[in-house]
């Protein structure tokens, strides 16, 4: 059975990283994995979306509407944006975070309330925490990533030693340290 | 592997030599990855065309070579691949198109396949990394067997997503001496007269090729329904169906199959064809006779999914939850910082009309900077603007500017600027000198001073060329600096002759540019004004009706405390 991970947040968040190391560790559990993004335009602050499917044999590189297993979201907003790609029985894994977008900032529209809440009325699973005060925490806003992927460890059953072994192959070696306290903070 | 990187790899461990391109989304990694091989010569060119013709002349003297480019730059390159169809080639001679269906990063969403029919070049197109990689190999060898260049068509979804590839050795081909053949490459009418007919006669054998099943197969499935398909459409039709349809599975989208099709249309109750954009495939079906179902259901535009085509063909789709908030959209921004956009705040005050180009300043036309009223494709701020103010005279002269990045000026600029120099037209031509290709990912470009792999180059001097064209008056301004661009723009605009203005700063992005620690937003000053939010800046926002700088994003560059007229926003000492 196909699993489905989206990565959703803004440009210049760093999501690509969560899904470079997502890959790499379905990849090294023997799966067959398919990681998609898009490059260019939508990067300069705009939402950006990354796809990571595994399984025995993945044939689309794209999640499709009722189909992510997970949506890890680096920002409320995005997390509410994609909430119709959620199975029904899906989770939501979000840094509370907001980051008001241009029509928010020059007030021709308004950054919606209570998003988090509006989501769990829905009947939707969400785990919504503070990942930028733990980024800080480890030393760097930077990190948000890598404390978003310290969460999302303990919903799979792979052991932590493979989840870190992951992220020191996909972080530069001067950050590890970091990144290592970062993704610890992360998993709680 | 990344598509881009696999059909890298592949066309490596073919033994490519020479491989020219120019930056477009979604082809620019290819290159990027090729010259992290040492064995390949590997450049940036200033256009695609020239980047083709490179290819050409590497193959001309015997080498395997290749270029890379995005749809749009396949027009631009047209004009070569339509008589290297005629010359054949040497060395192989390979080249990559991506398409952009969805328009990512692009300002159209043509099917390149065309450019293959129209031009009778043979065309592979993979639907994953592994045959990203497998067909590179392959396109050389059918590039020299068949004395023909070879496209390989890639798209967003298969360029930019990751599968399994595994890799081999590199294997340098055998060397192919340059011979003199005036009939094959002298491409004036009685020698193209004969090429002509080798063309046609090239593509009756290709046909065969297709219709064998090296790159063509049949997957055996329910015979209800037959599915044609390529690319990423064939991944969402085996998502959907599985082996609950019979696919025949095309990897060689011209010349197409005939046989093949006419054998695989017999096997199956009912016929549909699913392809990305325009109907090739269904009109090459129709023109064989056959009954199908295609754009009668399936739109032209955009991007297509595992649940369109569930949807399209009766499938149950998945069900979902939808909130009952409208969530305001998301569109990109000009960095934090971007030298651009003080520039188009000055523009936007001076009420200018502002003919615009391919780069990250087509932000500009974005609120609440909105100052961008024109863009087309690469060079065509600086022409059009000539054909602006030579329709409207007077009228417009004194207001209207083109703007165009340093990498689109060297594309497809200068020739639009030499008719400015030689036609005379009073036109005020604007290059955004950011120091880098910047919309694309950051690679160099022949102002820059350095080549594709970081190394020093030959650079050229904007202001000395413009000069050397005629251009009397040139003005380099600080675009940091709003009140010497705002005198230095009406100054241009009121001169009664063509006059060219550098706004030069590199791409705060860049990494050896160093930035001032964040601003610091005065409370008490802040009278709430919005004076700063005119420039549209992410890193600034009001909170409270007083102004809020983001400290993650601002990098001091300044220019939003030159608008405000309370000293509430403050640079802070570095430390």
């Amino acid at each position: 059975m196909t699993k489905n991970i989206m990565i959703v947040g803004v440009g210049g968040q760093g999501t690509l990283l969560a899904s470079k190391i997502l890959g790499q560790l379905m990849l090294s559990e023997g799966y067959d994995v398919k990681v998609s993004e898009v490059h260019g335009m939508s990067q300069r602050g705009g939402s950006v979306v990354t796809y990571v499917r595994f399984g025995e044999k993945v044939y689309s590189p794209i999640i499709d509407k009722g189909e992510a297993d997970f949506i890890i979201a680096f920002e409320q907003l995005e997390a509410a944006r994609y909430v119709e790609y959620l199975k029904a029985d899906g989770r939501i894994i979000t840094n509370t975070q907001q980051i008001d977008p241009m029509p928010v900032i020059t007030g021709a529209a308004e950054y919606p309330e209570n998003l988090i809440e509006s989501m769990k009325n829905k009947g939707i699973n969400v785990d919504a925490f503070d990942c930028l005060a733990l980024a800080n925490e480890a030393g760097s806003s930077k990190a948000v990533n890598i404390v978003l992927m310290g969460r999302v460890s303990k919903y799979f059953d792979i052991p932590v030693e493979k989840w870190e072994k992951a992220v020191e192959e996909c972080v530069p070696a001067k950050f590890l340290e970091l990144n290592k306290k970062a993704f610890k903070l992360g998993r709680g | 592997m990344l598509g881009n990187k696999a059909l890298a790899r592949g066309l490596y461990e073919a033994g490519v030599s020479v491989v020219s391109s120019y930056p477009g989304t979604p082809s620019t990694e290819v290159t990027e990855e090729i010259a992290k091989y040492d064995e390949v010569y590997c450049e940036w060119a200033p256009n695609e065309k020239v980047a083709m013709e490179v290819a050409f002349g590497a193959s001309l003297a015997g080498k395997r070579s290749f270029c890379a480019m995005k749809h749009v730059g396949l027009n631009v390159a047209a004009d070569p691949l339509f008589t290297c169809s005629y010359t054949g080639v040497n060395g192989g001679m390979v080249i990559c198109v991506a398409d952009d269906p969805g328009m990512h990063s692009s300002q159209n969403e043509q099917d390149s396949r065309h450019h293959a029919v129209a031009s009778k070049v043979p065309m592979l197109e993979p639907s994953d990394s592994e045959e990203a990689y497998r067909f590179a190999k392959k396109a050389f060898e059918i590039s020299e067997e068949y004395d023909t260049p070879v496209i390989i068509k890639m798209c967003t979804r298969i360029a930019h997503s990751q599968s399994v590839v595994e890799t081999s050795e590199r294997k340098e081909p055998e060397q192919k001496p340059y011979i003199k053949n005036i009939a094959k490459y002298v491409m004036m009418p009685a020698y193209a007269i004969k090429r002509h007919p080798v063309v046609e006669e090239r593509m009756n054998k290709l046909k065969d090729l297709a219709e064998d099943g090296e790159f063509n197969r049949i997957e055996k499935g329910d015979k209800s329904l037959g599915i044609i398909t390529s690319s990423t459409c064939y991944q969402y039709a085996k998502e959907v169906f599985g082996d609950k349809a019979c696919i025949l599975k095309l990897g060689m989208v011209n010349p197409l199959p005939e046989k093949l099709i006419l054998d695989f249309a017999a096997s199956v109750d009912k016929l549909v064809i699913i392809e990305e954009l325009d109907p090739v495939i269904e009109n090459h079906c129709k023109q064989l006779g056959l009954e199908v179902s295609g754009k009668d259901i399936f739109p032209v535009e955009g991007e297509f999914s595992q649940n369109l085509i569930a949807q399209k063909l009766g499938v149950k789709e998945p069900t979902f939850t939808s909130l009952d908030e409208t969530m305001p959209v998301r569109p990109p921004v000009m960095c934090a910082g971007c030298p651009h956009r003080g520039l188009f705040y000055v523009l936007s005050k001076n009420k200018c009309t502002v003919l615009g180009d391919i780069g990250c300043y087509t932000l500009g036309a974005v609120a609440p900077l909105s100052a961008m009223e024109m863009t087309l494709c690469m060079g065509a701020s600086i022409s059009s603007i000539h054909g602006f103010n030579k329709a409207l005279g007077e009228e417009s002269e004194g207001k209207t500017v083109a703007v165009i990045g340093d990498s689109t000026f060297m594309h497809s600029g200068m020739t639009g600027l030499a008719n400015i120099a030689y036609n005379q037209s009073n036109s005020t031509v604007i290059i955004l000198d950011n120091s880098i290709t910047g919309m694309t990912g950051h690679q160099q470009n022949p102002t820059t001073g350095y080549n594709i792999k970081g190394d020093p180059a030959g650079k050229i001097d904007l202001e000395a060329l413009c000069k050397a064209m005629g251009f009397n008056r040139i003005a380099v301004v600080d675009p940091y600096d709003l009140a010497e661009c705002d005198r230095v723009l009406k100054e241009e605009l009121k001169a009664k002759e063509p006059s060219v203005i550098i706004s030069r700063r590199p791409c705060a992005l860049l990494k050896y540019v160093k930035h001032n620690p964040p601003l610091k937003a005065d409370e008490k000053n802040c009278t709430g004004c919005k004076s700063c939010m005119r420039l549209g800046c992410p890193a600034i926002s009001i909170k409270n009706k007083k102004a809020v700088i983001d400290n993650t994003l601002c990098v001091g560059c300044g220019v939003c405390m030159q608008l405000c007229k309370f000293d509430a926003l403050k640079l802070q000492e570095v430390k």
